[in-house]
């Protein structure tokens, strides 16, 4: 078995078993109440009538449960156009960073022109540049292309990640070079060779990217909020802070509840993606 | 597998030849030089416009008086003395100093203290790194609303019932410049850790065995295997998070954004704050050029502090 710090001498002897055991079991309290704790409470004064809430905002089992602020968050509070917003602007980040990814990482890793090396280290050192520097002309450049309050504000630059090029870039170089040579031998092109054979045997590294994607882009709130002022093509973001002001106390956690369930499902559903990370402590050593 | 690679490793290698011929633009597009370029118009578009440009154009626009309405005109250094010689901009330094200390004396044992105990867990491992690593999807601006709730100053707030259960309290929290900032760093190692933990944890199963079993031959006791074999094992890694972490706590925007808008009395008034106030507060076009100038003095101080940090540390990274 694959053994780490302790050793089964180690594991043998009581005060060690016993402080070990001890010890393990105080984090995981630790971590039940920090870690799920919040996330419960939120949902439980989600349906729970403000006054019970501020009255003793601990207490276990709520004296009435009211789904309706679920409801009332949904219509009256618009968080559906919001949630839809938030969906889209997802969406499209997503789209953008896989193609941009994908065929970057095709071109870097499969097809290797002479000036590759160019290419990768103009793209890689842009991670050195604090995204701040960016902020100004950015916002500059939006406003002279009239692309603010519209989508493509938050679609385009997203996919200027050199993160998402080099995990791709690097998945890409692992794949077997023998099968792209039988390919080329038999006549196909590198539109042929993208399309049939890289994509098809990319899904892991496109998983990775595409969970990435969404997650970065639902968590996005100081750049939606500069290009997107206009408050009916926002995402919840942006606008829940916003709202905070006008909506009751009961409906604004419930607003916050609806906010959370699309990240904690993609964590719970690809857990695998983001606490075996792989790609993330390779590019931590690397 | 030697034989059925030997064939394509010829056709690979026949074409090499070809290749370093003089080549004319056509031989370059049936070698297909045209399609390798066509598949990287996406990212070299993107990449133009939204990072390689703005780069350029932020140094640029740091020498430069620029509004939406008029032509920018050049004005030397005039933007750099605006900043330095705003009094707020200390006052934004000395907090994102705070902030990164306390970041620092708070953010960085926990996470290896967790992931150094979680790695020994035997059952459950699973169900342990999931609740560490909750918080971190959390959308931020959930979590810091929500904890805004949590930070009540009232004797009815969330944390001050907690603090009333073991006889403590009532604290202030974000009300009272004393705490305002412990608060939002308490937050904010909350919602990161848990990414933390899961690359030490990456970084421990590496720890190769034998090590372990050769400080046991010798005697070693628990402890003495954590000082001697864990902790130097996981150097490399531990370097690199401490410098990750001071290059974002100097970033810090979200959080005294929206928990106090950088009160209070400026109390949690950090640089990113400085720089969005600059550009995007103002009442009629905002402060460009003095946004962009702070930019990148923070982007040269991150450069510079990062290159002599690495270099100072280069012997004792590797192993």
């Amino acid at each position: 078995m694959n053994r780490g710090l302790l050793s089964s001498y180690d594991w043998r002897r009581p005060v060690v078993r016993r402080t070990a055991r001890t010890l393990h079991a105080v984090l995981l309290v630790l971590l039940f109440l920090v870690g799920l704790g919040p996330v419960l409470w939120l949902a439980k004064s989600a349906i729970t009538p403000t006054q019970d809430t501020l009255r003793d905002p601990l207490a276990l089992w709520p004296h009435g449960v009211d789904l309706s602020t679920i409801a009332t968050a949904w219509t009256r509070v618009q968080i559906d156009r919001y949630f839809l917003n938030t969906v889209l602007l997802a969406a499209g980040s997503w789209l953008v960073q896989i193609i941009v990814a994908t065929t970057a990482g095709f071109v870097l890793a499969v097809l290797r022109p002479r000036y590759r090396h160019v290419v990768s280290g103009v793209v890689l050192a842009t991670m050195f540049v604090p995204s701040i520097v960016l902020l100004v002309p950015m916002y500059l450049t939006m406003v002279h292309l009239s692309l603010i309050d519209t989508f493509w504000a938050v679609w385009l630059p997203s996919g200027a990640s050199a993160f998402n090029v080099l995990i791709v870039q690097r998945f890409f170089a692992n794949l077997p070079r023998e099968v792209f040579e039988a390919a080329r031998v038999d006549g196909a092109g590198a539109g042929r060779l993208f399309w049939s054979l890289v994509l098809p045997m990319s899904k892991p590294i496109i998983g990775v990217v595409s969970v990435f994607a969404v997650i970065a882009s639902w968590k996005d709130f100081l750049w939606p909020m500069l290009v997107l002022p206009d408050p009916s093509v926002q995402p919840l973001s942006v606008r829940l802070p916003a709202l905070q002001p006008f909506v009751e106390l009961d409906v604004f956690l419930a607003a916050l509840a609806i906010s959370t369930v699309i990240p904690v499902v993609l964590f719970l559903v690809f857990q695998r993606l983001f606490l075996r990370n792989d790609a993330l402590s390779g590019a931590v050593k690397g | 597998m030697t034989i059925t690679a030997e064939k394509p490793t010829t056709a690979a290698t026949g074409r090499p030849p070809a290749r370093r011929r003089r080549r004319s633009p056509v031989t370059w597009v049936r070698g297909g030089g045209l399609g390798a370029l066509l598949f990287l118009v996406p990212m070299l578009l993107v990449f133009t416009a939204f990072s390689w440009l703005p780069i350029g154009e932020s140094v640029v626009m740091s020498f430069q008086q620029t509004n939406l309405v008029t032509a920018p005109v050049f004005v030397g250094l005039d933007n750099f003395r605006t900043v330095l010689t705003d009094p707020l901009l200390w006052t934004a330094v000395r907090n994102t100093l705070w902030f990164a200390l306390l970041a620092l004396l708070l953010g960085y044992p926990v996470p290896l203290v967790a992931a150094v105990l979680m790695s020994e867990v035997r059952r459950f491992r699973g169900l342990y790194s999931a609740l560490a690593y909750l918080p971190v999807v959390i959308p931020p601006v959930v979590a810091v609303l929500l904890w805004k709730f949590f930070y009540d100053a009232g004797p009815a707030g969330v944390f001050n019932t907690v603090l009333r259960v073991v006889g403590l309290g009532p604290l202030p929290w974000l009300q009272d410049s004393s705490t305002a900032m412990v608060s939002l760093v308490v937050e904010a190692t909350w919602a990161a850790a848990g990414g933390t933990i899961i690359i030490y944890l990456a970084a421990l199963t590496s720890v190769s065995p034998d090590l372990y079993e050769a400080a046991e031959i010798d005697g070693a006791s628990v402890w003495r295997k954590i000082w001697h074999v864990t902790l130097p094992q996981l150097r490399g890694v531990l370097l690199i998070t401490f410098i990750l972490q001071i290059i974002g706590t100097a970033q810090v925007f979200l959080e005294p954004f929206l928990f106090t808008s950088g009160g209070p009395a400026h109390a949690t008034t950090t640089i990113l704050l400085l720089i969005y106030d600059y550009a995007f507060a103002g009442t009629l076009g905002g402060d460009y050029g003095s946004a962009t100038a702070l930019s990148v003095l923070l982007a040269l101080v991150l450069a510079v502090f990062s290159a002599v940090y690495f270099r100072l540390t280069r012997s004792w990274g590797t192993s």
